[in-house]
């Protein structure tokens, strides 16, 4: 089968203009400064490289890039903008200092990694007619037959990293239980759960209102309850 | 199909993917970026397992496999992990710190010097007790504001 290089098939064409956009798309994600909209074209990105994928005949792998990185990863990242407060509007230091740099050091390994790549690949052609190499039975065959054991062992890790990031972000309540049981009675805590800063602040009022039903303690008695509701505050992070 | 055009398409992402990790200020967007780098990683993976299975019919040798697809479900998969552990982490240090600036976090700066526009000059030069507090006040404000 003849090959032209100045000929290009529909496939190659389709793929040129598909890569135009997905990579115009990453270019506008990793420049904007507006940081919800780089999370949004992120999703353009992503979503052409399925495109590409199908293109490639790997369909289940576009699926799961759909699944996972559209449906997913984009929805966390967006979570995790809300989370620490992005600005709605153009933040002007989304950008570091070190932007030349930046910009040398990636238009240079671009420059290398094409030139080395079109080097090498010069006379390599992908034969894409014929049945499909990548529909749900092949890969599955292969996954069950040859990966088993990768298989498991990733989705242990996957087990790992959801525990560690539920360890991550959970509050510190063992602190926060150490500090308040230190004081010795005077703001005892409702129990181990996820108590606030405002909770104990309420629970050392509750503690000297029932203090001032003993003139004399009282002075003591609200010392040690704005005492224990100061270190809850400071023992919570 | 010509195999030049995926893998010359994947490395122009994987160099964006760059830029953006050296260029970015916020720690989202960094994590952003290294989920393009993974991308492109995982195009090629793809492109070199098209090439190389339908190479395989024409005697050319080949494990029959299907490594590239197999790598990809997993760097996926390993990729999906690191997203959750990375923002995990960012919400913590944004937790603390108040920021999620990673130009701010030089507390193991051996210089100890710093960029000046960190405003309340947190932890430029202070003393590790000092900027605990300071950071914890930072904090707190973030707390209270919410």
């Amino acid at each position: 089968m003849s090959h032209g290089f100045l000929s290009p098939t529909g496939v190659e064409v389709t793929f040129l203009l598909v890569g135009v956009v997905t990579l115009g798309a990453a270019v506008v994600s990793v420049t904007t400064r507006q940081l919800v909209h780089a999370a949004l074209w992120l999703v353009v990105a992503l979503g052409g490289l399925a495109v590409e994928y199908l293109l490639l005949t790997a369909e289940f792998i576009a699926w799961v890039q759909v699944l996972i990185y559209v449906g997913s990863v984009v929805v966390l990242l967006l979570f995790g903008l809300m989370l620490t407060r992005a600005p709605i509007g153009r933040s002007p230091d989304a950008d570091s200092g070190n932007r030349g740099v930046a910009l040398g050091v990636a238009v240079a390994a671009a420059v290398a990694l094409v030139w080395l790549v079109v080097d090498a690949f010069r006379t390599t052609w992908i034969e894409l007619d014929g049945a499909s190499a990548g529909t749900t039975e092949v890969t599955g065959e292969s996954l069950f037959r040859h990966w088993v054991l990768p298989f498991e062992a990733l989705s242990v890790l996957l087990l790992a990293a959801l525990v560690g990031a539920i360890v991550l972000s959970r509050k510190r309540n063992a602190d926060v239980d150490a500090a308040s049981s230190g004081k010795a009675g005077a703001a005892r805590p409702a129990g181990p759960s996820t108590r606030t800063a405002a909770g104990a602040k309420a629970a050392g009022r509750a503690a000297a209102g029932r203090a001032a039903a003993r003139p004399g303690e009282q002075g003591a008695a609200d010392a040690a309850s704005g005492d224990a509701g100061r270190r809850a505050e400071g023992g919570e992070r | 199909m010509h195999l030049v055009y995926p893998v010359v398409l994947s490395a122009l992402l994987f160099c964006t993917g760059v830029y953006g990790v050296l260029a970015r200020r916020n720690a989202i967007l960094v994590l952003m970026s290294v989920e393009l780098m993974l991308n492109a990683v995982n195009l090629n993976l793809v492109a070199f397992d098209a090439w190389l299975s339908r190479a395989a019919r024409a005697g050319f040798p080949h494990d029959g496999l299907h490594s590239g697809q197999a790598l990809t479900l997993f760097t996926i998969a390993i990729a999906a992990a690191e997203i959750g552990i990375g923002l995990a982490i960012v919400l913590a240090v944004y937790r603390n710190r108040g920021t999620a600036d990673i130009d701010r976090l030089r507390d193991t700066a051996e210089d100890g010097g710093g960029s000046a526009d960190t405003g309340a000059g947190r932890d430029d030069g202070a003393g590790t007790d000092d900027a605990t507090a300071t950071a914890t006040g930072t904090g707190e404000k973030a707390e209270a504001s919410a």
